[in-house]
């Protein structure tokens, strides 16, 4: 890799319109970590440019489709016209498994008020009642969730008054999400609406007790491939019981009761830091960065816990389960390694995925060239630490910030101040996100809210052995003689979590980058030094 | 079960719809407006609009899909999008370099009221549309009709922007191909070619939905129909517009336009529906069929009168939309089969009228519902209240053919878990073979797995 990635950067933005070279040029850094652990600034979460071709997509997407959409038991509603319901169905493959045959699962059904021309005229709050009781009818759920799409908030139909007025009369939990599609920027504007809509209408209402010593609640992890499977076995053996998943293969209860548990595990930083502040302050609740993505992450994550709850019979169990694993891991990646030492990768998805899977490509003996975020924001990049610089700009203001004060009754400080001034280990990430770019080497291209035209000079430039995107990217990348992994929806295949996960990572990126197809895109003929033309012959 | 909560017993909806069979209209405008030669589609509202149709005919395809977006914000939505699209043409014409940006509306930019013809003649005025560019639009709010209605509207569109008629009298058919997948269009075009006439076909997503592997991304592949194609439209002797919901509006404007008369031909699926269509080009444009179409025709007819005892008196559930569903009932009846339930979300006046004519007496029972509370939980309803023997449909239908152990041929849009449809036709007779082909492995598939072991057959 010959590349002066600053050089890079200035050929890349020199084709844009003056304003926009300038604001890219801000969103595109080069990663360089001064001696006091410094990161250069990136321009994140901020606006794409019309007419860009970015990988975003909405708040809706970001509320109902992210972080709602894998509970298997909330029954969604969408209210407005049928598309924003019709995409959302089933096409993030979210991993659901119901305790048993008779218990609801949710997940098969898409249900739509699908809005016409009337209700965009006269306003769509009758349709919009008419529709929760019909499905009240049909399902019998113990919650529903209304999501509003564009068109909804713009006629002011008040879906949270529908929601109240629906919840008295049926006695059920019925509360609604102002997500529409032109909020905030980005997908993560949806984000926070669905953490502000959970902790307020249902966190903290099932007080189902624990008699388990190390009871926790994994948050951000929504099970795409089945990598909450993974953890939750995970989990077991180590002896830990999890309250509740927000949200991979979770139901209602458990996310209601997750008020309960003695920690929070922060697995998707970018989707549900809110949720886990939330829940420090009302209740006492104290959280951990973990990331069980990767083996040694896995490893280090499960210890993280141990160490949290500082007791040696945990601490012993999580060294039985990592002996267990490692070696099956190591002979993994030394079969690999002989394959895939040396070749590149480039990452651009997410909010957290583009990070956490370096380490998978760096245990492959794999250099990562280049990656950012999707919807990431600068505390993403460069650390919470910059969160008090982070200036909040009109996008966010749009986003409800909930005032939370500790709970009259429930709040209870889990640890002693003394106890958390030991966990103030950076290492250990304790209430603390380090970032993307501490973890990345120096001379590395960071790049916030790719574009097209930056996706296709970068692999023409640096020809990575791979790169990871999302659907809209992943043939267009192909049909330049690249391997394009989706780390959205894992190409249908996973799980990428815990050791297992990394097993199965390892093969499928060793898959694609030997695959013989990429060195077969010239026929015979085309090799040729050029022929005179041959007499045309009559064809069909 | 995986649609656990579905029950045989119907009651009526009437707010709530659940599992639906149509989406909305921009990803038909988007689908449309790829159609044409160096054409980038423009999504004008939020961001999730157009990421969502990118990503759902990216999945359907596996090709690159692109499009730009309005990017709309909150102060977008109060304020209006006009500088949100200028800024879009900017930026879009100095990155990206199209020939031409099809500008769609969402649900958003209509309810707002941006009135994109006057954005785009400011647009022009303020020079962001270099000279020989072109910006066109269709308003497509997702809130009216479905999916079809906005390729409707775009193909409409390309009509009242590029066609003229200058007088000259151009000896050739304009074919409008309606809504089928690149693979079907190529057929036409052969079918045409094959029979001596000249065809302009619009939209024409064949290489460009179905490029090959080269090495290279091309962000305008070689196919869709060229402007030039599209203005001579006016100078033809006639069009043919296939599929009455997707076509009927290009070619009724052409005839208002540029007085070129048109006929309009169901979807060529099947025997009898490309009977009518090469029949049609054979008087339009006063040719011969050649015997290499009629040898075709043959082979079709050949295949069902050999396997017509697996296929005939069988129960099918379609679902889909109205072009397609009619002439798929006519291919079934053709074959002595029973399409008993017959949906679609779209609305269409003539559908069920169709549907009936096509059908005549031959299911008495059959249930036909379109529009507003057509949708999949219903059709479920239906086979769970009585079963039938095949299902055909879009993607979605995979989840009721596991629950009630079905035979399933995927035709329609979404596929998002097969590929055929990507690369073979069903049009014309070749496409019929294909879909025949699909169908009988079907029931032959199922009788393979089921049948006690001393029932097993060798030869079938």
């Amino acid at each position: 890799m010959a590349h002066d990635a600053h050089e890079v950067k200035k050929e890349m933005v020199a084709i844009y319109p003056k304003k926009l070279g300038k604001k890219r040029a801000e969103q595109i850094v080069v990663t360089e970590l001064g001696p006091d652990g410094s990161v250069p600034e990136i321009k994140a979460n901020v606006r794409s440019s019309p007419g860009i071709i970015t990988q975003r997509g909405c708040a809706y997407a970001g509320c109902k489709g992210v972080v709602i959409g894998p509970s298997r038991d909330i029954l969604s509603i969408v209210h407005g016209p049928i598309g924003c319901s019709f995409y959302a169905w089933l096409t993030r493959r979210n991993q659901t498994r119901p305790p048993s045959d008779s218990d609801p699962n949710f997940i098969t059904y898409c249900l739509s008020t699908d809005m016409t021309e009337q209700e965009i005229v006269f306003g769509g709050e009758k349709k919009l009642k008419a529709a929760i009781k019909e499905a009240y009818d049909v399902f019998h759920p113990k919650a529903i969730a209304v999501f509003s799409t564009c068109p909804v908030g713009l006629i002011g139909d008040d879906v949270h008054a529908v929601a109240r007025q629906m919840k008295e009369e049926l006695g059920i939990n019925v509360f609604a999400f102002s997500c529409e599609g032109y909020r905030g920027v980005s997908q993560s504007a949806g984000h926070h609406i669905a953490n502000n809509q959970l902790f307020k209408h249902v966190i903290g209402l099932n007080e189902l007790a624990h008699e388990d010593k190390f009871t926790i609640n994994l948050l951000g992890e929504y099970n795409i491939g089945g990598d909450a499977f993974v953890i939750e076995d995970l989990f077991r053996r180590c002896g830990i019981k999890l309250i509740a998943t927000f949200s991979g293969n979770s139901d209602y209860d458990s996310m209601a009761n997750s008020h309960t548990a003695d920690l929070n595990l922060v697995m998707c930083h970018r989707s549900i830091n809110y949720m886990a502040e939330m829940m420090e302050k009302k209740f006492g609740i104290p959280w951990l960065k973990i990331n069980f993505i990767g083996a040694a992450a896995t490893a280090k994550s499960l210890r993280k816990i141990a160490e949290y709850f500082d007791d040696a019979e945990l601490k012993a169990k999580v060294e039985t389960v990592i002996a267990e694993e490692m070696p099956k891991v190591d002979v993994a990646q030394k079969d690999v390694k002989s394959r895939c030492q040396g070749k590149t990768a480039m990452l651009f998805v997410g909010g957290s995925r583009a990070h956490h899977y370096q380490v998978l490509f760096k245990e492959m003996g794999m250099e990562i060239v280049a990656a950012g975020y999707e919807f990431g924001h600068r505390d993403d990049y460069e650390g919470r630490k910059v969160l008090p610089t982070i200036k909040v700009d009109a996008d966010s203001k749009n986003i409800e910030e909930i005032e939370v004060r500790p709970d009259e009754t429930r709040y209870v400080p889990r640890l002693s101040q003394e106890r958390k001034a030991q966990l103030a280990d950076p290492e250990l990430e304790f209430q603390d996100y380090v970032g993307m770019m501490p973890e990345m080497e120096d001379g590395t291209l960071v790049i916030d809210d790719i574009s097209h035209h930056e996706t296709e000079r970068l692999i023409e430039l640096y020809k990575p052995s791979i790169f990871c995107a999302g659907i809209k990217e992943k043939y267009a990348v192909q049909k330049m003689g690249i391997p394009c992994k989706q780390l959205h929806s894992y190409d249908y295949g996973g799980p990428y979590a815990g050791f297992e996960g990394a097993i199965n990572f390892y093969r499928e990126i060793d898959r694609m980058v030997n695959m013989k197809v990429w060195s077969l895109v010239k026929a015979p003929w085309q090799t040729l030094a050029p022929q005179p033309e041959p007499a045309p012959v009559a064809a069909d | 079960m995986l649609l656990r909560h579905t029950t045989a017993e119907v009651t009526e909806r009437t707010a709530l719809t659940i599992n639906p069979a149509k989406t909305c209209q921009p990803i038909g405008a988007m689908y449309a407006a790829l159609g044409v030669h160096g054409c980038l589609p423009h999504s004008h509202g939020s961001q999730g609009c157009c990421s969502y149709h990118r990503s759902t005919l990216t999945r359907h395809y596996k090709e690159p899909v692109m499009a730009a977006t309005s990017s709309f914000t909150e102060g977008s939505s109060v304020f209006g999008g006009q500088a949100n699209l200028l800024q879009a043409f900017e930026t879009i014409f100095t990155v990206y370099n199209p020939d031409i940006v099809a500008v769609h509306t969402t649900c958003l930019s209509e309810t707002i009221g941006d009135d994109i013809s006057q954005i785009i003649s400011k647009a022009k005025a303020d020079g962001k549309i270099p000279e020989g560019k072109h910006a066109i639009h269709a308003n497509t709010p997702s809130y009216v009709g479905s999916h079809i209605t906005g390729f409707a509207n775009m193909a409409k569109s390309l009509v009242t922007n590029f066609a003229e008629g200058t007088g000259e009298d151009k000896k050739q058919i304009n074919l409008l191909p309606g809504w089928v997948e690149p693979p079907d269009m190529r057929e036409l075009k052969c079918l045409a070619h094959r029979m001596g006439v000249d065809v302009i076909m619009f939209p024409d997503t064949s290489d460009v939905l179905d490029a090959p592997q080269t090495g290279k991304h091309e962000l305008y592949p070689k196919g869709g129909a060229t402007v030039a194609q599209i203005r001579s439209a006016g100078d033809s002797i006639g069009t043919i517009g296939l599929g009455h919901s997707a076509s009927t509006r290009a070619a009724s404007a052409l005839e208002e336009k540029c007085e070129v008369a048109n006929e309009m031909l169901e979807l060529p699926i099947g025997l009898q529906a490309t009977d009518r269509l090469i029949e049609a080009m054979r008087v339009m444009a006063g040719v011969k069929v050649p015997d290499i179409i009629t040898d075709e025709r043959g082979r079709l007819l050949d295949m069902i009168a050999d396997m017509h005892q697996y296929i005939h008196g069988k129960r099918v559930a379609l679902w889909g939309d109205p072009d397609q569903l009619v002439s798929l009932c006519d291919f079934l009846v053709c074959l002595d089969m029973k399409p008993v339930y017959i949906l679609t979300g779209t609305p269409s006046t003539r559908f069920e009228k169709r549907v009936r004519a096509v059908l005549g007496d031959s299911v008495p029972d059959v249930k036909i519902r379109k529009g507003s509370g057509a949708d999949m939980f219903l059709m479920h309803q239906w086979i769970k209240q009585e079963s039938v023997d095949l299902l055909i449909g879009n993607t979605y239908g995979k989840y009721i053919a596991r629950d009630e152990n079905i035979p399933f041929v995927r035709h329609g849009f979404p596929i998002l878990d097969r590929v055929g449809h990507a690369y073979f036709p069903t049009v014309g007779y070749r496409g019929g073979m294909y879909l025949l082909e699909k169908i009988l492995n079907a029931f032959m598939d199922r009788q393979d797995r089921e049948a006690l072991e001393e029932k097993f057959e060798l030869t079938m």
